[in-house]
Formats: C-alpha cells, structure tokens, sequence
C-alpha cells in the first residue's frame, strides 16, 4: 500500500506575536515544530506499514520545512516531498489545497491519504477536505478509527458533533485523522542519523501541471485576511469556599452561566 | 500524663481574640484531610484549626501556646508523606494556606518573595511568564512553598540546580517563642555567624513557622530537550547514568522507569505513553540557550548509551511530546496509590554508584517477602522511591511485612552510606529508621537544639525525633 501524508511545520509555540498592522505571525526567531494534528495522521500511518509499504510525506511551505521532514524519516517515513515557491506565499485554503493537489498528482497513486484534521496556526479544518476534492477522492473528517482496510474499501469511524458515525469508504480516499486518535511516536535519534542524508525532492510551481501564477498564493486567493489579532487572554479566578453541596451547586451554576450545560 | 494541657474553652476564646470568630475552626468544621498527609498513615485530627493571615497572629499565638503548653502544628497543602504535619498530639493546627501572594520580583537581584502557601506550580508559573526559573521541581507541584523549603524538597532538576535549601535567600520565621525574625536577606554571600536560615530549612516546621521566604531565582533557560532512553534492562539503564555524568555536561534532571510503572501511569492517566519498546528506561532532560547547543550535548550521550545497552534515543522536545512524557512522570506517585488498596514508601538515597545495588536489592525483596514492591526516582542524584504495596493482604500481615522490608531496606541503604530521606523527610513515620541511622551523639544535638529553639517543645513535638527519650 502507499500511504501519503500531508505535514505542515508551524510555530513552535503557542505565544507567537502578530503584527497587528500586517496580520502576519511574526517567525523569525521562534521555533518551529510539526503540526500537532499530523502528528495523528503520520502516526495512523506508520501503523498501517507493512513491508512492502511506502509511506509518502508532502508538506508545502519554505525551505525550513525541511527540517520538519527531516524529522518525519527519523519517525519512519520513507520518501519525502516538499513544495516550496515564493509564489506560494499567501495562499488561502482554496490555494493551499489546489497547490498540493498539483503536487501530490505529479507523484503517483496513493491507496490512502491522511492529513491531521487541522492545524494549529490555520485551525480551519478545510485543506484537507478541500483537498479531496481537487483529487476527486472520497474523504472522511476526523476520523478516530481506522476499523478495516481490504483490497476495495477501508471503514472509518469519524467523530461528530452529537457521537461518532462509522462510514465504509472505496479506496483510495483521503481522511483527516482526530486529536487523540492514537499515540504518535517520539523521533529515533537512530532514524535521524541513519536517514541524515536521505535525499528530498523539492518542488516548484515549474514543475507543475497547471503552471498559471494566477492560480497560486495571494492571487489564486479568493479569500483576504482583513485582520489578525491575538485572543484576549482571560486568567480571572473565582474561589468558592463552602460545604460540598454548596461547592457543587456553585460549580453546577457556573457551568450553566458559561452555558457548557 | 500527657506533657500537653488540652485545649479549653478559654484557650479558643484567646485564639478568637487574635484572629476573630470567623478563622477558628473546630470539630465538625474541620475537613478531615486535615487529620492526615498524602499517605494517610499517621492520623490524629487538631483540636482547632486556624487559618492564619499574618506574621503577627502567629507570633501571638505562639508565644501563648509556648506559655500554656499547648502543641502547635503549621500547615500548607498536607501533600507530605511521611506525617510531618499531623498533630499527633491534637492541639492547635495553622493554615498557613491563606498567606498565599506573591510579594515581589526583585529582578535586580534576582529573588522572588513570597508567603508561605503559595503554591508550588502557582510561582513556577508566575516566574516563567516573566523569563524566570525557580529551579526546584519535586513532583508534587501542589504542595506549598513553606512546606517545600520544611522538608528541603528536592525534585528532578537537583542534578544540574541543586534542592530547595538552594534556592532560600531569607526567611522571616515565627520562633516557637513567638518572636518574628528575619534570617537571612538578598544577599548572595553570607558569612555573618551560625547559619540559622540553614538550620530552618529541612526541619519540618519544629523549629519555626516560616511566614515570608526570599528566593533566588534564575534566568529560564531559552531551550529544553528531553531524551527518553530505552535500555535492555534497568541494570544497563542505571550503570549507564555515571557515564552520561562524565561527558561534563551535566542533564537537569536524569530519571529512571521501568514498564510496570509506565503501565500504572497509563491506566491512571487514561492516556498512552509513547513508548513501549522496552522494560527499563531513563529519561534526561538537557536545556541550554539553543537547540544545537543541546544537541550538542546529547551526542556523546548517544554514544554511551549505545556503547552500553541503550537501545535507541527518543526525542522529546515540542510541548505535545513533552507532556506525553513528564505527564506520566508526574503521576508515578497517584499511579501506584491507584493500583492498591494502601501503600508505604520510602525516600531512601544512596551514593549515586550504589543505585543499581538498591534497586536490585528491592527485587530480592519482592520475592524473599512475595510483596508487590515498586520504584521509580531520580537515577541521577541516588534517591529512590519505593512504594510497597498492601494489595488484598490482611492488616496484621501487610504490617508484619512492611516492617521487616524496611528494616531490611534501611539496613542496606546504611551499609551502602545512604541516608533515610532524600526529599521526603523523617517526619513521624520515619523516625525510628532516623534514630536508627545516627549515631546517639547527633540525636543527642538535635534534641538540645530543638529544645534551645523551644522550651517546652510545643511545635510540632516528635517529629524527626522521639522528645520523650
């Protein structure tokens, strides 16, 4: 089976400026990790693997991905592909989606694609859908189960907003994996050192099928940040003080007050 | 007869009067956690439990009690093991719980003042938002800070930063004779006779009442990795840590874990921990000002491990994975608690060159007494934790074991130049082990010091040493 995964690198931590005026993250300088989502994905995986099997990992962004993929061969991955143009730059899902699916069409036949659900600087949840259907691909979203695969469909059990629903899928299909759908694995340090050297195929927006620059990065947008903004922060602390019927009548009301019940 | 008078009526009218009706609880008002510790073995309910706010009512409090005989004990979070702040004699109980602000970031000097109920995780926070670090890390982040620096808390990160007695610049301290005084200051250096300041930390709240604590504090390191280390057995795992010392570059923490543990943490936690491709590992942790300095660092690391049974390096270095990792950690404690019906610990440490006898050791237990015995700790400074369980053994047999199995612990931790407790303390659960351990001379000192400091050994009597020899 080949199995693709889309990776994203994203900010190391979660206390990134924005520069108010631009609506840009602020990178230089701050640390950069895989998505924390894919790390779902890439571990479904890797899990799936069998010998014979060959695991794929995609990402789009610039050139300092490449330590990201790096990491991604010292977790087990065995081929590596980056996307990577100054062209790019500034694309919105719809962009960021067609640009991969230009991509991932150069590349081959996958049996599967994963992605993580979402990611934690975009948190839109929509490249991967999004990318299914550029691929013409059926797809499944947040998925916490891989049930079964067989030589024709793969069974998924996907989480929704009122339980979960267990969908049966032909192959090959794309499905974008759940937070906690399983334990990803820490980098080998054996993997990194043997794998140094491993060689990455870069790509361009010249190497793709579709080589219009009006179909990628802040022209192929259809979509325009107007504003970014830090969320406010709200630390306040309310002590109760009282008996445990008191205290769990107090706790009862300020769940409804926030209306989580 | 009792040395103590028992608490009358007029007694908790003088204690109304100093911090008003409202702050003075008795019977049935007082939560009964605050009759226990962690471990729950030593019991005894205070007769009134005040819920102090200031230096000043404790200071009157004190010198009442000292005057009128009556036992006074101090508490933070009540997250001790080994009874320290039970009043085993009843009496009067201070919660030092409400004396919990942050007073100052001196960021001049580099201290940080604080009361004594601030917790543990609420100034480890409170520091690193500002680029700080207080260095001590003992796993139980709720405890207070007052009772950190009673028992000398150590933690992970004593390898590289040392204990909490490090870290104490200056106490204003409540004497069992009710004077307030301050000991210590922001000063680095001191040299201006006896070390009182030193004398107060670590001696679980019989000497005096901390109410203010000065601390130093560090700038935070801007990068932290951790290395999870599986080995083929734990004698590999713990032979290897005098070599990982010996590259020069010293871990912050270096800890070991072994499968059955990881397993508890797994099931108590609910959650994966992500690795299972061994039975024994360590876990180091290096920081540094960048990533390639600390890589830097674990290569020669890598080789010795390599050279020596290890069987892969894990790297554990964004948020996520960090959490993965010291989450399960972290719990080792709540874990084993939840896989028995009750269980007894013991904080021994040993010369760092005689861990894997210990451990070893602790084996041959298991089989010669067929007890459930399990240990984690800190490979890199000797301090072992080991928890026996009671599981579905009756009262009296699980007492008749757990006795002889640390007697038989002890015995060998003192022929290996170990000491009773690493972090823990003697408290009251361990003193008989701690008279075992020195000679009569020291025991002889420690009582006329306890006595000089309190006259008529009123303040937390009986801990670290039986008073009535």
């Amino acid at each position: 089976m080949n199995i693709l995964v889309c990776l994203k690198q994203v900010p190391g931590s979660t206390k990134v400026d924005i520069d108010e005026t631009t609506g840009v993250l602020k990178r230089d300088g701050v640390d950069s990790k895989m998505n924390p989502y894919d790390l779902y994905a890439l571990e479904y995986a890797l899990s799936l693997k069998q010998e014979g099997d060959t695991i794929t990992a995609f990402s789009m962004g610039p050139n300092q991905a490449i330590d990201m993929l790096k990491e991604a061969f010292g977790m087990g991955v065995d081929e590596a592909v980056l996307l990577s143009d100054r062209a790019l730059a500034g694309a919105d899902v719809l962009a960021t989606s067609y640009a991969i699916s230009q991509g991932i069409a150069l590349l081959g036949d996958f049996d599967l694609i994963l992605c993580g659900k979402q990611t934690t600087d975009g948190d839109t949840a929509q490249v991967g859908p999004e990318l299914a259907q550029w691929l013409s691909l059926p797809h499944g979203a947040n998925v916490i189960k891989i049930e079964e695969i067989t030589d024709s469909d793969v069974t998924i059990t996907l989480t929704t907003e009122l339980g979960s629903q267990t969908q049966k899928l032909p192959r090959p299909c794309l499905l974008t994996i759940e937070k906690d759908a399983n334990t990803p694995r820490l980098p080998s340090y054996k993997k990194l050192q043997a794998t140094k050297d491993k060689e990455i195929r870069i790509l361009g927006v010249k190497d793709l099928k579709d080589k219009d620059p009006k179909h990628y990065g802040l022209n192929g947008s259809p979509t325009q940040v107007e504003r970014i903004f830090p969320p406010s922060v709200n630390t306040d602390k309310i002590l109760h003080q009282g008996t445990p019927q008191e205290l769990t009548k107090a706790f009862v009301n300020a769940l409804k007050e926030a209306r989580f019940l | 007869m009792s040395r103590y008078k028992t608490l009358d009526q007029s007694d908790l009218e003088f204690l109304r009067s100093v911090v008003g009706v409202e702050r003075v609880l008795i019977g049935e008002a007082i939560n009964e956690d605050y009759g226990r510790d962690e471990l729950a073995e030593v019991r005894r309910m205070p007769d009134v439990l005040i819920e102090a706010e200031n230096a000043k009512e404790i200071s009157e409090i004190m010198a009442y009690a000292q005057k009128h005989k009556i036992p006074v004990v101090a508490r933070g979070s009540g997250t001790g093991l080994v009874g320290s702040s039970v009043a085993i004699h009843g009496g009067i109980m201070i919660s030092l719980q409400k004396m919990n602000k942050i007073l100052e970031l001196d960021s001049q000097n580099l201290t940080v003042t604080v009361e004594p109920g601030v917790l543990l995780m609420e100034l480890a926070a409170y520091v690193s938002e500002q680029d700080y670090l207080y260095p001590p890390d003992p796993g139980e982040k709720s405890a207070t800070i007052g009772g950190n620096i009673a028992t000398n808390a150590g933690g992970m990160r004593a390898v590289k930063y040392g204990v909490t007695k490090d870290y104490v610049r200056g106490l204003e301290v409540v004497l069992p004779t009710g004077e307030i005084v301050e000991l210590g200051g922001k000063v680095v250096k001191n040299s201006s006779g006896f070390d009182l300041k030193g004398l107060m930390i670590g001696s679980e709240g019989t000497l005096g009442i901390i109410t203010k604590a000065i601390l130093k504090i560090l700038p935070l390191p801007a990068k932290s990795v951790s290395l999870l280390i599986p080995f083929v057995d734990i004698d590999h795992a713990i032979g290897c840590v005098s070599k990982i010392m010996n590259t020069k570059i010293i871990p912050t923490a270096v800890e070991f874990m072994e499968r059955e543990v990881i397993l508890d943490a797994q099931k108590y936690l609910g959650k994966n921990f992500p690795d299972h491709s061994s039975d024994a590992y360590l876990l180091l942790t290096y920081d540094g000002v960048s990533r390639m300095e600390i890589e830097a660092a674990y290569q020669p690391v890598a080789d010795i491990c390599f050279a020596n049974g290890g069987l892969d390096l894990l790297i554990v270095d964004t948020d996520e994975r960090k959490d993965a990792v010291w989450s399960a950690r972290s719990a080792f404690l709540e874990a084993i608690k939840g896989s028995t019906t009750e269980m007894d610990e013991c904080d021994v440490v040993v010369p760092k060159s005689h861990l894997a006898e210990m451990v070893h050791y602790t084996y041959t237990l298991k089989e010669k007494y067929n007890l459930r015995i399990k240990s984690f700790g800190h490979a890199g400074d000797g301090n072992l934790h080991i928890y026996l369980l009671k599981d579905e053994l009756s009262e009296e047999v699980w007492k008749q074991k757990r006795d002889a199995i640390f007697d038989e612990l002890y015995s060998k931790a003192f022929t290996l130049q170990g000491k009773v407790s690493g972090e823990h303390g003697i408290g009251f659960a361990k003193v008989e082990y701690f008279a075992k351990e020195e000679p009569p001379v020291v025991l002889a000192l420690t009582r006329a010091i306890k006595k000089v400091f309190d006259p008529n050994l009123v303040l937390n009597p009986d801990k670290i040493v039986n008073l009535a020899k």
